[in-house]
């Protein structure tokens, strides 16, 4: 096969692109403070603010997942009458400003929301807790995961899983054994994405949940904070958010024999 | 007041800039172009002179003082400084690090009480939004976003709060390209006609 390249002129304007991604990083790791850099990113904030990030980042990640791949299942190999409006409307949540989720989950979960008296009733509180940060960062992750999903079990086919059900293998068993096993790199990618965006959520957060350290302020929204005060420190632990998302998405695509959509 | 000033200056216009007062300066250090800078309080206005950015000295225009800014149906039966630490009030306050969380922090301080909010919001406006929606019990706010936020919200006035007067400085900066216009903005907003607006606000002199 001849392998067809693109034209000369296509690189200058994918240099530049390129450019405008790592120059504002270069950027920020030449303002980094270095000698104290171990310092500013070790406080006590800075910590519970990372730690906080992580945890919540994962159980939002797994909320995603569970809510998630069902979805991606259903819009992928199912059909149903308006099945195009719900995904759009699925999606939504990648395109509203994060803020404008904050305050719609605000009305949902809120004290006063649609659910809050229910959640009053089952003496379940929502409002400024940790809970709060899972449920902004899962509304904002999950379309993430379902559209890096669905796309790959559209281009996976269903050649397998159907020879799967004509050899007898009942539904469960063949999304089990056939259908999740190849769909896994793009499992595995939408669930990096997923929780790389987590990571980043801030606008829902602060307007749904608050701020409070070691309760709901996580990274974000502690470098939001600490740049009030003191640039050393906000700067700093940008780069520590940018290393965990580094380390997280590299971490994902240079896993060995996996595909990265 | 920039309505005010178009006027009496044809030809002129303002444009206003509005952030919190640490983003403003950092904005001015990275080199914004500004001709007058009004500042929330004196510290962010320090650094800018500090940094030679202003023409002059500042002037103060206004102070304010904090407020107990509760939902209008106050849940939790608020009616003092005292009641924020009662246990089981959802109290909201700024973080210390800025202006109205500092300013929060003082009064602890000089009254020896102890607050334990439930969250503590980068701006005032945060602070204001979590008790319009009914999220918070209580919130420390100034007592203009109080008259600013009209029936939304009920305000409370407690004596404590003179411990910690903010207030608000006014400078010339000094890469204006018109520094007699400037300065004639910073009389403006000095001067009686912008004195009335800002009591019309609720800030006092």
């Amino acid at each position: 096969m001849t392998a067809v390249g693109v034209p000369r002129w296509v690189y200058v304007p994918a240099a530049l692109g390129a450019l405008f991604v790592l120059l504002p990083l270069v950027a920020l790791t030449v303002r980094v403070d270095w000698a104290r850099f171990g310092t500013l990113v070790t406080t006590p904030a800075s910590l519970d603010a990372l730690g906080l990030s992580l945890r919540t980042s994962a159980a939002s990640t797994v909320l995603c997942l569970v809510l998630g791949v069902p979805m991606a299942l259903v819009l992928a190999r199912t059909s149903f009458p308006g099945q195009r409006v719900v995904r759009s409307l699925m999606l939504l949540p990648l395109v509203l400003p994060p803020v404008v989720g904050g305050i719609a989950l605000l009305y949902t979960f809120g004290r006063r929301g649609l659910l809050g008296s229910t959640l009053e009733v089952l003496e379940l509180q929502v409002a400024f807790s940790t809970t709060a940060v899972v449920l902004a960062q899962a509304f904002v992750s999950l379309p993430f995961l379902v559209v890096s999903l669905e796309g790959t079990l559209r281009a996976v086919g269903q050649r397998y899983e159907e020879v799967a059900a004509t050899l007898g293998g009942a539904p469960t068993l063949v999304l089990r054994r056939v259908t999740l096993p190849l769909v896994l790199p793009g499992l595995a990618s939408g669930a990096v994405l997923a929780f790389a965006r987590s990571l980043g959520e801030f606008g829902a957060t602060l307007t749904f949940a608050g701020s409070l350290q070691g309760v709901t302020r996580t990274l974000p929204l502690e470098i939001y904070l600490q740049r009030e005060t003191d640039a050393n420190t906000a700067v700093a632990l940008s780069l520590l958010l940018v290393a965990v998302a580094v380390a997280v998405v590299g971490l994902a695509a240079g896993r060995p024999g996996q595909r990265w959509r | 007041m920039g309505q005010t000033f178009e006027a009496q200056h044809p030809g002129t216009t303002v444009t206003f800039s509005f952030a919190g007062s640490s983003d403003l300066v950092t904005q001015l250090q990275q080199g914004a172009p500004a001709d007058v800078l009004a500042s929330a309080d004196t510290a962010n206005m320090t650094k800018v002179v500090t940094d030679r950015l202003v023409a002059g000295s500042p002037v103060d225009f206004a102070t304010n003082t904090l407020e107990i800014a509760v939902p209008p149906d106050n849940p939790a039966g608020v009616t003092s400084f005292a009641d924020l630490s009662r246990p089981g009030v959802k109290l909201v306050v700024c973080a210390p690090q800025v202006p109205c969380g500092a300013a929060a922090q003082k009064i602890e301080k000089a009254t020896g009480t102890t607050l334990a909010p439930v969250s503590e919001e980068n701006a005032v406006t945060d602070v204001l939004g979590k008790v319009t929606s009914g999220e918070a019990d209580a919130g420390l706010v100034y007592v203009t976003d109080v008259r600013g936020a009209g029936d939304e919200v009920k305000g409370i006035p407690f004596d404590e709060s003179k411990e910690a007067v903010n207030t608000y400085p006014i400078a010339a900066l000094a890469g204006s390209k018109d520094a007699d216009l400037a300065g004639e903005f910073v009389e403006l907003v000095t001067g009686s006609e912008g004195r009335q607006v800002l009591a019309d606000a609720g800030f006092a002199p």
